[in-house]
């Protein structure tokens, strides 16, 4: 990561990690990876990382029944507390 | 149903800005659990995510009547409850309001320190329950205004367009921010991971 060339490209990785590049700089990018192990870590560690905090995020929401039934009260809205399906 | 799947449409904007209580109870159900988790996500204390969820409900019912529609309700209703966090973060930690701005969120992007490959480790390593509590912990760590980007773009889903509309942004600013925050989490776990894997003995002593 000393490479000026490095540096250069970081802004752009979060973008080519989405797949959210135009080719020609994608294109410069994957040139770069090919001659430069660390970009290729940087690059491979950070696609993981968007990648668990997706996989973590994929779980529905919980909300825990008396935070529920605290909520309708303080909206009155009790009589809609259990709707019936 | 999937509640967080409803559609816009299945509301009635008139019977809400009307004050309709069950057309609001309705509305209620179907986006307290979301409102409830970005809270959770955005301050990491069950008390304040029920404070948030509670204020963003009492101030989208005052102010529904004013809802002109331009945004989608669960953005509008996403704007409330991102305020409502932010407010509280500068609250608890004591931040000036100029927080956010004397670290520049949209300043160039630091550069990468920990170079570890630790894309290899087991699955059940990455996703433990440790590891699950030392990633939200590492969000917490995040400034609040790349905090709030993260969370609305990669925990809760929405697009650059939306979390643009939420936070009153530039989409090119949400951009930036994500792509900061998304490089400092992944410093932060590289560190944490790092650890894991000497200790599990994947790596030779000196070989980070």
């Amino acid at each position: 990561m000393d490479h000026e060339h490095c540096h250069s490209l970081l802004n752009s990785l979060s973008d080519y990690v989405e797949g959210d590049l135009s080719e020609e700089l994608c294109a410069e990018i994957e040139r770069h990876l090919q001659s430069c192990e660390n970009c290729r870590v940087v690059i491979d560690t950070l696609r993981k990382t968007v990648y668990l905090y997706h996989a973590t995020a994929a779980d529905p929401p919980v909300m825990p029944q008396d935070v529920k039934e605290r909520l309708y009260t303080r909206l009155d809205l009790n009589e809609f507390l259990n709707p019936s399906p | 149903m999937d509640r967080e799947k409803r559609k816009e449409e299945d509301f009635s904007l008139p019977r809400l800005r009307a004050g309709d209580r069950a057309e609001f109870a309705r509305l209620v159900d179907a986006y307290s659990g979301v409102i409830y988790r970005l809270g959770l996500k955005m301050l990491d204390d069950p008390q304040d995510a029920e404070d948030i969820l509670q204020e963003t409900f009492i101030k989208a019912y005052r102010y529904l009547k004013d809802f002109d529609g331009r945004s989608s309700l669960s953005t509008w209703l996403y704007r409330i409850a991102t305020n409502e966090a932010l407010m509280l973060i500068r609250k608890r930690k004591n931040v000036p309001l100029s927080f956010d701005e004397a670290l520049d969120p949209d300043q160039e992007i630091e550069k990468p320190l920990q170079i570890l490959d630790w894309c290899c480790m087991p699955e059940k390593e990455l996703m433990s329950a440790e590891a699950r509590l030392y990633m939200q912990q590492a969000v917490e760590q995040l400034s609040p205004g790349l905090r709030a980007v993260f969370v609305l773009r990669d925990i809760e889903g929405l697009s650059t367009e939306e979390t643009s509309r939420v936070l009153n942004l530039s989409e090119s600013a949400v951009k930036t921010r994500l792509s900061r925050a998304r490089m400092r989490l992944r410093e932060l776990l590289t560190a944490y991971f790092g650890e894991r894997m000497s200790a599990l003995g994947l790596v030779e002593p000196g070989d980070d």
